[in-house]
């Protein structure tokens, strides 16, 4: 039995053998009776309007149910548009009118009595089309960006200046004035998209595949011109996510219509195919930057002009510029944000949106910048160690990067590195180091939860977070039993729930600051109720009938007086092949500050999750759209390549931990996706020490290098 | 995927009636093609007949030294088969370059002579297609072609041909023994595929209800030095970018035979018996190597997106050969 002292225990998951043993039921797994099969159906052009749909066919096929499109849908409130407030309620394609996008957009639904049916069906539905000219190509249409203007996320401005870069580029000893680009990345997370709808009277219950339960809600609930309370959405576990689950797509609410339409329950899942554009991507970047220094070592001046892609229906926004205003201190900087529209679908969220991206410019640059100035990038980066917030101006609420640099360098072995390029060579290959710093700001939003103990002495937590494979279940169990000094094994989470109390979306690596904190303050009132009931040691508390609290927990005044991040560093070794140009990450060493470490082993599994995020990001992610259809081209998992074991290496993660008393009452600030954050730009950097070969386009393909 | 009839064989024969009674019938053998392509509905078979309870799975010894490959032997036995790891390293390292360990444990050496195109454009309906839907045109031409093919195009189509084992059996001059309802007939591996040329819908000389019974691989000493080389874009698990099989038979450093084919950058199973004569009678030495790279590449048409692969393709036959010279 386990003791109270969970936090900070390596804890194994508690959902762990559920999954390993198929008895944990994903969304797509749900067992419904009577239940309908419903096949999406996408556009094959890439603009332009639909001028005839012929379903005649396809309506005559064995055990087709319904054939829904445009001509035959039911008519929602605002063309469908009702829920649309970015970034979450995304503009969603409902078969409210004929227009068509982007290829692949969703265009019609096949309802069948089996998944086989309905496939069948639905490639036998006709569609005329006008064709319009479309816009895919990212550098042709450079030309025709606009810079954005809005607040970023409603929090950041779009741009910052501050002291006088022109001024401070023109007299500096030594300045870089380069572009980096990064591809549309498509999530791929293991398990597609499956929404089950189910109608009984005017009441929808969902079961869908999300990070949140609650904005699916409100999606469903205002699209189809119902009341939140009409509809309930149930997610148990999701298979993975990576931000493609953050907003309801298009599929969520055509599967509630396709229910109304046929009478029955109804299933839809996605294809993998089918994951590549309706359900979103990180966008282009392509990132104009300059910096420059003196031979001290200090940065004079920084300019980084970040232009991505979006939709022709929606501004989606990746933010690559948020970390270069507060890593390094820099008097003279500017930074602005800018995009392009193209027919493809709406980017999404998607690991570290921003940071990854944005990342992979600074850390790239500060490496071209060191090796001008014949200064260790290393060293680079400490002389340049930003004391407080220098965009801001406010203290960290907590900050060890010092500490984290020096753990990290000293696992790695950074001090034997030889300064110059092709200095080490292990046969055919040529062997290269590089380092980068890692950031993700701590989020946190407003979240609620019940603690209740019933007579059997059992305490349920209740909170409509999600398990989207990160181990939230273990953790809110760890801080639970410790808020009550109880075993593990007498505490139950449950999640996954409209039914249950509010919580923020499973993004942003807002999870343990939010809803581990609504936990922590509801478990420590329910102790205090037991307390004022005669209990004083919950462990032997004997309540005749249960005793429940609810409680709120929600962020104050602490982000005016601090700027609240999580840092890190990572080392890693590549092995390029001299002349097959081959790249292999050989090790990473990375050193890690996110407050307080809830769980090691969970802490740990999400930094090295981020850290093979990075490596396919650095050298094999890249979805290639057609430029005269619009078509994608790569979406499947043949040619989409994400790493494989034999592409990850033995990776060394670090924690150094902060008692930081000002992010929130549990002290965290979330790994999520720190992990995926500076990972291309060490490992662009240990190419260039390989080969120096300096590559600025991702990924690092071995074309690039031959 | 349209709706079809299944039909499992019980013999030979019974295979061959099945298949030839219906020109739209496909064989399922380890199926990892065409449930695939059957899913997308590139593949629209109105028959498919199973013929996974033939008993095509032996590898046995003919010629003095030669085996013969039933055709339902499966891509993870043979390459672990003790025979072929001793006699044609070549052909074990081409296996094991392919695919995962799940899809070799069912993909059969037969059905992998006949895997069809990766083609992206192929493999998606919505384009337009020589080798799916002849006269349509081919997207790839003109299109996203990083993966496509350098040598033996044509303008109607480049795909590459996607097997590893089968360019190592075309370095090994391999036979492939296929029965038809008229009896048996063989055809040398190397005319077994076809160029697309102006019809990439006709991919080998197989006949419409032949089966092919076996792979036979005559017998050939200095293969015992032959080796695979295989880059691709991650360590395991991807299509060949460029890979070269190749034995060489080098006696006081001087080359007295070599056989060579090239993967991932020709329309099919690539022998080039050029470098093999420009090869034989020379040093092994990197500047015969070279030429040898030259020649065997010389004819390769890059489109907008390969023609790193014309460089590619030289390199990784220079490494092989290369590294065969330092094991003969």
């Amino acid at each position: 039995m386990t003791e109270p002292g969970h936090i900070g225990a390596p804890l194994t998951r508690l959902d762990g053998r559920l999954k390993v043993t198929g008895q944990a039921k994903f969304t797509a797994e749900v067992p419904i009776d009577h239940l309908a099969y419903a096949v999406m159906i996408q556009s094959t052009i890439g603009a332009g309007r639909i001028t005839r749909i012929d379903a005649r066919e396809a309506e005559a096929a064995d055990g087709v149910l319904a054939i829904i499109t445009a001509d035959n849908a039911m008519p929602l409130p605002e063309k469908g548009r009702a829920a649309f407030s970015p970034p979450a309620g995304r503009m969603l394609s409902l078969l409210q009118d004929y227009d068509v996008h982007y290829n692949g957009q969703p265009i019609g639904v096949a309802v069948a009595d089996s998944f086989e049916q309905a496939r069948y069906a639905a490639s036998l539905v006709r569609y005329e089309y006008e064709a319009a000219p479309i816009d895919v190509d990212m550098e042709a249409s450079l030309a025709k960006s606009y810079p954005y203007t809005r607040k970023i996320l409603g929090r950041d401005p779009a741009s910052t200046c501050r002291g006088d870069v022109s001024a401070a580029l023109r007299q500096a000893a030594a300045r870089l004035d380069v572009v980096y680009r990064t591809p549309v990345e498509t999530h791929n997370p293991i398990e597609p998209h499956a929404t089950i709808a189910m109608w009984e009277g005017d009441r929808l219950t969902v079961y869908d595949s999300t990070q949140f339960v609650y904005g699916v809600r409100r999606v469903l609930a205002k699209t189809l011109g119902i009341s939140e309370e009409a509809v309930r959405v149930v997610s148990r576990f999701t298979g993975g996510a990576f931000g493609s689950k953050g907003a309801a797509w298009s599929h969520v609410p055509l599967a509630a219509m396709a229910a109304k339409h046929v009478g029955r329950p109804v299933k839809l899942v996605l294809t993998r195919r089918q994951m590549f554009g309706p359900v979103g991507a990180r966008p282009h970047t392509v990132q104009h930057f300059e910096i420059a220094g003196g031979r001290d070592g200090q940065l004079t001046a920084m300019r980084h002009v970040t232009t991505s892609s979006t939709s022709k229906i929606e501004e989606w926004l990746e933010p690559s510029t948020l970390a270069t205003r507060m890593l390094y201190r820099c008097d003279n900087q500017e930074t602005s944000q800018h995009l392009v529209r193209l027919n493809t679908g709406t980017p999404t969220f998607n690991r570290a949106p921003g940071e990854a991206s944005g990342t992979f410019a600074l850390e790239s640059a500060m490496d071209e910048l060191a090796a001008r100035l014949d200064i260790d990038p290393f060293e680079l980066r400490l002389r340049n160690y930003a004391e407080e917030d220098p965009e801001e101006h406010k203290p960290w609420s907590s900050k060890s990067l010092r500490e984290c640099y020096r753990v990290a360098a000293e696992r790695f072995g950074w001090a034997k590195r030889p300064p110059n390029p092709r200095s080490m060579r292990d046969g055919d290959w040529l062997i290269g180091w590089g380092m980068a710093t890692a950031t993700y700001p701590m989020k946190r939003m407003p979240a609620s939860a019940i603690a209740r103990m019933t007579p059997d002495g059992l305490v349920e937590i209740r909170a409509a977070t999600h398990e989207i494979g990160t181990g939230t279940i273990t953790i809110m169990q760890q801080i639970a039993a410790d808020a009550l000094d109880l075993p593990i094994e007498r505490v139950r989470f449950t999640h996954g729930d409209t039914d249950l109390p509010q919580n923020p979306i499973s993004a942003g690596s807002m999870t343990a600051t939010s809803t581990g904190s609504a936990v922590l303050v509801a478990a420590r009132e329910l102790r205090e109720k037991l307390r004022q009931l005669g209990f004083d040691n919950p462990a032997t508390a004997r309540v005749t009938e249960a005793v429940e609290v609810r409680s709120e927990s929600k962020p104050g005044k602490e982000r005016e007086q601090y700027s609240m991040h999580a840092f890190g560093a990572l080392f890693v070794e590549v092995a390029v092949d001299a002349e097959l140009g081959m790249v292999r990450v050989r090790r990473a060493a990375g050193a890690y500050s996110g407050g307080r470490i809830l769980n090691p082993k969970t802490a740990r599994s999400q930094i090295i999750g981020g850290i093979v995020y990075g490596i396919g990001a650095a050298l094999l992610e890249d979805t290639h759209i057609d430029r005269r259809s619009g078509r994608y081209v790569n979406a499947e998992l043949d040619e989409y390549h994400l790493p494989v074991n034999a592409d990850v290496p033995e990776i060394d993660v670090s924690f150094v931990e902060e008692d930081d008393p000002h992010v929130n009452p549990l002290g965290v600030k979330g790994l999520g996706e720190i992990g995926m954050t500076g990972v291309a730009g060490a490992i662009a950097n240990a190419v260039y020490h390989a080969t120096g070969v300096r590559v600025r386009d991702l990924p690092i393909t071995l074309d690039k290098l031959l | 995927m349209y709706p079809f009839q299944f039909e499992s064989a019980a013999s030979e024969q019974d295979a061959i009636a099945l298949l030839g009674a219906n020109p739209d019938a496909r064989f399922l053998a380890g199926g990892t093609t065409l449930v695939d392509l059957m899913k997308h509905d590139v593949e629209r078979p109105a028959r498919v007949v199973d013929i996974n309870q033939l008993s095509l799975t032996t590898v046995e010894e003919i010629d003095g030294g030669g085996l013969r490959i039933g055709a339902m032997v499966r891509n993870s036995d043979l390459a672990n088969h003790p025979l072929v790891r001793e006699r044609y390293p070549v052909l074990s390292q081409a296996l094991l370059a392919g695919a995962s360990p799940q899809l070799r444990n069912m993909a059969t050496t037969g059905g992998n002579l006949l895997q069809r195109a990766r083609c992206q454009y192929f493999r998606d309906v919505a384009n337009a297609c020589n080798k799916r839907e002849p006269g349509s045109g081919c997207s790839a031409l003109h299109g996203i072609n990083r993966i496509h093919a350098v040598l033996g195009t044509s303008e109607q189509c480049i795909a590459t041909h996607p097997s590893d084992m089968a360019v190592a059996l075309a370095a090994l001059d391999a036979i492939v023994r296929v029965r038809g309802a008229g009896g048996e007939r063989t055809i040398p591996l190397v005319d077994f595929h076809l160029m697309p040329h102006d019809r990439p819908d006709r991919e080998t000389r197989l006949e419409h209800g032949e089966l092919i019974v076996s792979v036979d691989v005559p017998p050939l000493p200095f293969a015992k030095r032959s080796l695979y080389i295989k880059v691709r874009d991650r360590a395991s698990y991807a299509f060949t970018l460029a890979s070269a099989a190749v034995a060489l038979d080098v006696r006081d450093g001087v080359i007295r035979a070599a056989r060579i084919a090239l993967g991932g950058v020709a329309t099919k199973p690539w022998r080039v018996p050029d470098a093999e004569s420009a090869l034989e009678n020379t040093s092994a030495d990197g500047a015969a190597f070279g030429r040898a790279a030259e020649l065997a590449l010389s004819g390769a048409v890059a489109r907008e997106h390969n023609a790193f692969k014309i460089e590619l393709a030289k390199r990784t036959l220079i490494r092989a050969l290369t590294r065969a010279a330092a094991i003969a």
